[in-house]
C-alpha cells in the first residue's frame, strides 16, 4: 500500500522523466554509434567499439564542405534576420503606424505555415523568374523564414521594458542616438540574442526549405539526407554528437557567467 | 555545473512596467524606415511566391513549351481524387503524433515547473539541447532502435503488444519500422520540445498560492488540476497543438525515413511531384490545398479556443 501511495505521489515525476528519456534517447544512439564500426555502408547495427570516425571527422568527402557551407549560411542568415526582424519589433512596439493589423499578419503567417508549402512557393518564383539555385536561393530562403521567429523573440523583450527609462536618458540630455546606443540597445541585447541563437539554429538545422531552394548545392542536412539512400557513414554521428556536446557547453557556460554577474549586481 | 544545480531564478514577475504611452518621437517616417527592409523581404520572399504559386496551379503546359495561365482549375480536382488517401493520412498522423506530444508532454513540462527543484534549469537544457543536434542524424536513430532485430521490437512482440498493433493496422507483422507506427513515433519525437517549451511558459506563470488555495479549500490534487492548473495552462496547450500539428502535417521526412511507400504523406507527394516529377500545377495545387486546408483549421481553433492574443 505504501508503495502504491508513493508511486502515486511521484506519478508526474515519473512520467516527466519517461518522456525525457524519449527526447534523450536517440541523442544517446547518435553518441554510441560515433564509435561503431558498420560492417556494410549503413551504420545502424552495432558490431565493434572503434574510435577512428573520431579520429578522421573529414574522412568522408564532401562532410566537411557542407558542413561549412552550412556554417557560413547559418551565420549570414542569422545576421541579416537578426537585423531586419529587430528593426520590425522595435518599429511594432515602439511606433504607432497605419496597417498594423497588416504587419502583423505578415510576420505571423510564415510560422503558421508547413515548410513545405513556404518551400515549394518559393521555388515556383526562383523558377518562373529564371533564378539560378544555389548559395544566395538558400540563403534569401533562410532570411525569410527566421525573420519571425527573431521579431517575436525581440518584441516580447521590448515590450517588458520601462519607456521611462529612455525618457529618463532624455531627460539628461542624451541625444537619440546616444539613448538608443546606451540604453535601449543593452536592455533589448538579450533578446536580440535569443532571436539571432534561434535563428542560427533553424537555420543550420534546415532541411526542407533547403531542399527545395539548393538546386545542386549540398549543405549539411542535405549531406546527411543523401547518405540516408547511399549508406551513412560514421562521421554523421561524430558531427552530431559534437553538435549536442558543444550547445550543452554553451550554454552551461553562459549560464555561469550569467549567474556569476548577477551576484556581481547583488 | 554547481551554478546549475543552485536555486533556480524566481519566476519573473509579469513585467508590468506602468505602460505610459509610447513616448512621441520625432520624425513620422521612422517606424516604416524601420518596417521597409525587413517588410519587403517578408513581401518579395514569402507573399509574392504564394501568389505565384497560385497562378501556377492553374497552368497547363509542358517544362519544354513552358506553361501559360489557362484557368485549368480541374488539376485542383485531379490532385485531389489522386492524393486524398495522402491528405487524410497527413491529417491522422499529425493529429496522433499532436496528442502524443500533449500526452507525453504535459508531464513532463508540469514536472519542470513545479517539481524540478534545482534541477529545472539543466532538465531545460537536456530538452532544448537536442534542437542543435542535426535533426536528420537522431531520426535516422530510431532506424536503429526500431530495427527489427532489436530491443524494442523483441519486447513489444514477446508482450504480443505488436499482434495487437498489427490488428489495428499501425504495424505490419513483427515489423514497426517501414509502418504507420514508426512514422507517428517519429514526428512525436522531433515536435516534442514545441509542445514543452510553450506548455512550460504558461505553466510557470501560474501562481503556486492559487495550488495552494485549492488545498486549504479541500481540493483533491486531482481537482485542483482540473479546477485550476489545467485551465490556467490552457494557452500553453493551443499553442503548443498548433506549433506540433501545423509543421508535422507538412513534414516529409519521418515518412520518407522511417515509413513505407504506404505511409506517404502529402509532403511526400508535394516534395516529388516538384523536385523529382516536375509536374509543377498539380504540385502548386496541392501545396495550395495543404495552405488553405492549415489556415482554415488553425483559425477556426484559435476562435474556438479563444486565445486570439497568442501572437
Amino acid at each position: 500500500m505504501t508503495f502504491v501511495n508513493w508511486l502515486k505521489r511521484r506519478l508526474v515525476v515519473i512520467a516527466g522523466l519517461l518522456t525525457l528519456g524519449y527526447l534523450l534517447l536517440p541523442v544517446v544512439v547518435v553518441a554510441v554509434f560515433s564509435f561503431n564500426k558498420p560492417k556494410g555502408r549503413f551504420n545502424y547495427e552495432w558490431q565493434e567499439f572503434s574510435t577512428d570516425a573520431w579520429r578522421d571527422p573529414c574522412g568522408v568527402s564532401g562532410l566537411c564542405g557542407s558542413l561549412s557551407l552550412s556554417l557560413q549560411i547559418a551565420l549570414w542568415a542569422t545576421l541579416g534576420a537578426t537585423v531586419l526582424g529587430t528593426m520590425i519589433a522595435f518599429a511594432l512596439v515602439r511606433y504607432r503606424f497605419r496597417a498594423r493589423g497588416a504587419v502583423n499578419s505578415l510576420v505571423f503567417l510564415p510560422m503558421a505555415m508547413p515548410e513545405v508549402v513556404m518551400a515549394a512557393s518559393l521555388l515556383t518564383l526562383f523558377l518562373n523568374m529564371g533564378v539560378r539555385l544555389g548559395f544566395w536561393t538558400i540563403l534569401i530562403a533562410h532570411v525569410m523564414f527566421c525573420l519571425s521567429f527573431v521579431v517575436v523573440a525581440v518584441k516580447a523583450r521590448v515590450m517588458s521594458m520601462d519607456p521611462r527609462l529612455e525618457q529618463a536618458a532624455q531627460d539628461l540630455y542624451a541625444g537619440p542616438a546616444q539613448t538608443f546606443l546606451r540604453v535601449t540597445l543593452p536592455i533589448a541585447a538579450p533578446g536580440i540574442a535569443a532571436g539571432a541563437l534561434l535563428a542560427f539554429a533553424l537555420s543550420f538545422d534546415d532541411f526542407i526549405i533547403t531542399n527545395f531552394t539548393s538546386g545542386s548545392t549540398v549543405t549539411f542536412p542535405m549531406f546527411v539526407w543523401g547518405s540516408a539512400q547511399r549508406g551513412t557513414p560514421v562521421q554523421i554521428n561524430v558531427v552530431g554528437t559534437a553538435m549536442f556536446v558543444v550547445a550543452v557547453l554553451l550554454v552551461l557556460v553562459s549560464m555561469t557567467v550569467g549567474n556569476r554577474r548577477k551576484r556581481q549586481k547583488a | 555545473m554547481a551554478t546549475v544545480t543552485q536555486s533556480p531564478p524566481p519566476a519573473p514577475a509579469p513585467a508590468q512596467a506602468p505602460r505610459a504611452k509610447p513616448p512621441r518621437k520625432r520624425g513620422r517616417r521612422t517606424p516604416y524606415l524601420l518596417l521597409l527592409p525587413g517588410l519587403l523581404w517578408l513581401f518579395v520572399f514569402f507573399a509574392l511566391p504564394v501568389i505565384y504559386q497560385a497562378s501556377t496551379s492553374v497552368q497547363t503546359g509542358s517544362l519544354e513549351d513552358g506553361y501559360e495561365v489557362t484557368w485549368h482549375f480541374a488539376t485542383y480536382w485531379d490532385a485531389l481524387s489522386a492524393y486524398w488517401p495522402q491528405f487524410v493520412r497527413s491529417v491522422l498522423y499529425a493529429a496522433s503524433a499532436t496528442v502524443l506530444c500533449l500526452v507525453l508532454g504535459y508531464p513532463l513540462a508540469y514536472l519542470i515547473a513545479f517539481r524540478a527543484g534545482r534541477w529545472r534549469n539543466l532538465i531545460m537544457i537536456l530538452v532544448i539541447a537536442p534542437f542543435f543536434a542535426s535533426f536528420l542524424i537522431r531520426t535516422l536513430a530510431w532506424k536503429t532502435i526500431l530495427a527489427d532485430s532489436g530491443p524494442v521490437v523483441e519486447i513489444l512482440n514477446a508482450l504480443h503488444v505488436l499482434d495487437v498493433t498489427s490488428w489495428l493496422g499501425w504495424t505490419a507483422g513483427d515489423r514497426v519500422l517501414a509502418t504507420p507506427l514508426a512514422v507517428v513515433c517519429g514526428l512525436t519525437y522531433n515536435f516534442l520540445p514545441f509542445m514543452v517549451l510553450p506548455l512550460y511558459t504558461s505553466l510557470e506563470r501560474i501562481d503556486p498560492r492559487l495550488h495552494e488555495a485549492a488545498n486549504d479549500l479541500y481540493a483533491r490534487p486531482s481537482t485542483t488540476f482540473r479546477r485550476v492548473t489545467l485551465p490556467l495552462s490552457m494557452p500553453g496547450v493551443v499553442s503548443g497543438t498548433l506549433l506540433t500539428f501545423i509543421p508535422a502535417t507538412g513534414d516529409y521526412i519521418n515518412a520518407d525515413l522511417l515509413g513505407s511507400t504506404d505511409t506517404r504523406m502529402i509532403g511526400n507527394v508535394i516534395q516529388t511531384q516538384f523536385l523529382r516529377i516536375l509536374d509543377y500545377p498539380t504540385a502548386a495545387a496541392l501545396s495550395f490545398i495543404l495552405m488553405a486546408a492549415i489556415l482554415f483549421a488553425v483559425t477556426v481553433y484559435i476562435r474556438k479556443s479563444g486565445t486570439e492574443d497568442l501572437v
